[in-house]
């Protein structure tokens, strides 16, 4: 996490140290080795737990691989007895046919669209909001920011009919705008992280620049964002995986197969083909909406564990 | 008025209009996408409401129809039922988190293992489970039947179904639960297991009497978001079992008012019991919030 940024060179005040307690205690396990020698017992003890560790681990992803043996066999293959984890022969068919039988592709395009313009629009509108609760003056801050955070308790399906009647009113029904249009205006949960990240930034960097005549988007631009970026970040990617994995939302508003947001499409496809019994195309359709998450895991893996680190910190 | 009295509070108003400007967005968006429906939903759970003339009001109708609807009071109970997944789910992160937190060979591989269905998208994942939970040709099944036992139709089977569904929610939640309490006994301070260990005391009073009342705030945490998302379960249920499954076994709140609203344009109806799941939802969060507070004094 680089902060290369005028804050971190004019300060050598206690900041640096508060934004390091704020990081999350990120799991290091290279330095759990390191250390005294282990002792017999525990090393007997490490060796039992790992053997259990890893049946646990097993039964974790051999949902998944089971996902992708199927997506490989023909349709009778799927029912052999005993059930083959290697398929023979593998049929890669599946993964092309699929294409054909679900609109998968502008479900993906569908859920690319919502997912990004509701986190990035959202997440400028989230941090400006940030800053503006934990460092501006504006009479009645407090009040907002708590009104606010109490509507995380508010249940979506509490709120979900009267919103479609809404969205149905103004025509918009079948489209992908009543699940942009909600997400655009900011993230609540982010403000809230975002906003308790800023409380560690000293206000004293702030005043400086106000008194110097910078406005106020220049000010969050310049000196608040280069801070907050790792913080942004992390809730960023967690917000686009909640999007993309969203399905209440899609399953109300769209209706045509070819509107349909990447989830819908593969539930739908389930819904088809389990009655002919076409197991190999259904997995194969879950694998690939499966891929995109788990890539974005995979790169982003440091990223999402601390701030879910962080998550537990805060709440 | 002196002149810096002034001009510092006509840069107090610049301050002023900037942050209004700045925390506009959620708020419009919060009245506009949630408190507008809210305040509708109130008057409409008093109407007879189809979605699409305007609502007709009749009183107390829907509370009462409610009262007596079988599904409604069935769909409820699932949910309930559902949440017996919570503190199974919490037990087994928290003994993950504490064989993590051990100095070991392989610890990021296996939180890696661990999280993965926690980022895996619920529908794919409901999908893949309904094959898994196949009675005859399922993963399921065929792992049991090497144990010799014969497994059942997990899904068509009103007695399976529903632990079928927890077991599947535990499956997927873990790994964040685990990774919670990861985090929050890493912050636990070393020192206080030294001085214990001075007092005499064994691994079982350390863990009774400093790393459970250390990782309360975690647990608190966990149980009511866990609480507030398992009201709202959904995904699974239209997924996995799309009638309500066997005998209306599986059907949660969520799904019944979603059915209700959707599928039969019952929405006078449907927003009266989606209130009701709102104010239990919120009821039993202040209920918790107090207990938690109550615990915290004992402590000190």
């Amino acid at each position: 996490m680089s902060l290369n940024t005028p804050i971190r060179t004019a300060s050598q005040d206690p900041a640096d140290s508060t934004i390091a307690q704020v990081l999350p205690r990120v799991p290091r396990n290279r330095r759990n080795l390191s250390g005294p020698r282990l002792s017999r017992s525990y090393r007997i003890v490490n060796v039992i737990l790992i053997t259990v560790l890893s049946l646990g681990g097993v039964i974790m992803i051999a949902p998944l691989l089971w996902t992708f043996s199927t997506s490989l066999k023909t349709k009778e293959a799927v029912f052999a007895l005993p059930p083959q984890w290697i398929p023979d022969p593998l049929i890669w068919d599946n993964y092309v046919r699929v294409w054909t039988a679900a609109p998968l592709a502008s479900g993906i395009w569908n859920s690319i669209i919502v997912s990004a313009s509701v986190t990035i629009l959202g997440t400028i509108a989230s941090m400006l909001a940030a800053f503006a609760f934990a460092k501006m003056r504006l009479p009645f801050k407090n009040v907002i920011f708590l009104a606010l955070l109490a509507a995380i308790m508010i249940p979506f399906p509490t709120i979900m009919i009267p919103q479609f009647s809404m969205f149905a009113s103004a025509g918009l029904v079948d489209t992908l705008w009543p699940l942009i249009l909600p997400g655009v205006f900011g993230n609540i949960v982010m403000v809230f992280f975002l906003r308790q990240y800023l409380a560690s930034v000293p206000d004293s960097i702030v005043e400086a620049a106000k008194i110097d005549g910078a406005g106020y988007l220049r000010i969050f631009f310049t000196l608040i964002f280069p801070v907050i970026r790792p913080a942004v970040a992390a809730q960023f990617i967690l917000w686009f995986m909640a999007v993309w994995n969203d399905y209440l939302g899609p399953i109300i508003y769209l209706n045509s197969p070819e509107k349909q947001t990447l989830q819908l499409v593969i539930a739908s496809l389930n819904m088809t083909y389990a009655s002919q019994t076409d197991y190999p195309l259904i997995m194969a359709g879950s694998f690939i909406a499966l891929i995109p998450v788990l890539v974005v895991f995979a790169v982003f893996q440091k990223q999402i564990i601390e701030s879910i680190a962080l998550t537990g910190a805060k709440g | 008025m002196t002149t810096p009295v002034s001009r510092r509070s006509r840069l107090h108003r610049k301050e002023h209009r900037a942050a209004l400007a700045f925390v506009a967005a959620p708020v419009i968006g919060f009245l506009a996408f949630i408190g507008y429906p809210l305040v509708f939903s109130l008057y409409t759970s008093f109407t007879s409401w189809n979605g699409l003339s305007a609502p007709v009001p009749n009183g107390l109708d829907n509370f009462v129809e409610m009262m007596g609807d079988r599904y409604f009071w069935q769909s409820l109970g699932n949910t309930v039922f559902y949440m017996i997944g919570i503190p199974i789910g919490l037990v087994i992160s928290l003994l993950l988190a504490l064989a993590l937190n051990r100095r070991m060979r392989g610890l990021t591989f296996f939180r890696t293992v661990y999280y993965v269905p926690v980022v895996s998208s619920l529908a794919a994942v409901a999908i893949l489970w309904q094959w898994a939970y196949n009675g005859d040709f399922g993963l399921v099944n065929q792992v049991l039947a090497i144990f010799g036992i014969d497994g059942p139709n997990w899904l068509q089977n009103a007695s399976t179904a529903k632990p079928a569904i927890i077991i599947m929610a535990v499956w997927k939640g873990i790994g964040y639960s685990m990774l919670l309490y990861l985090a929050a006994l890493q912050s636990v301070p070393s020192h206080l297991y030294e001085a214990a260990s001075l007092d005499g005391a064994g691994p079982l009073a350390k863990f009774r009497y400093i790393t459970i009342p250390m990782l309360s705030p975690v647990t608190f945490f966990l149980v009511v978001t866990n609480i507030i998302g398992g009201a709202q379960i959904f995904i699974e249920i239209n997924i996995m079992t799309p009638t309500g499954g066997p005998e209306f076994s599986t059907a949660s709140i969520v799904w019944y008012i979603w059915q209700k609203a959707f599928n039969y344009m019952q929405m006078g109806y449907a927003t009266a019991m989606a209130l009701v799941l709102g104010l239990m939802v919120f009821i039993v969060t202040a209920v918790q919030f107090q207990i938690n507070r109550r615990f915290q004094f004992a402590i000190d």
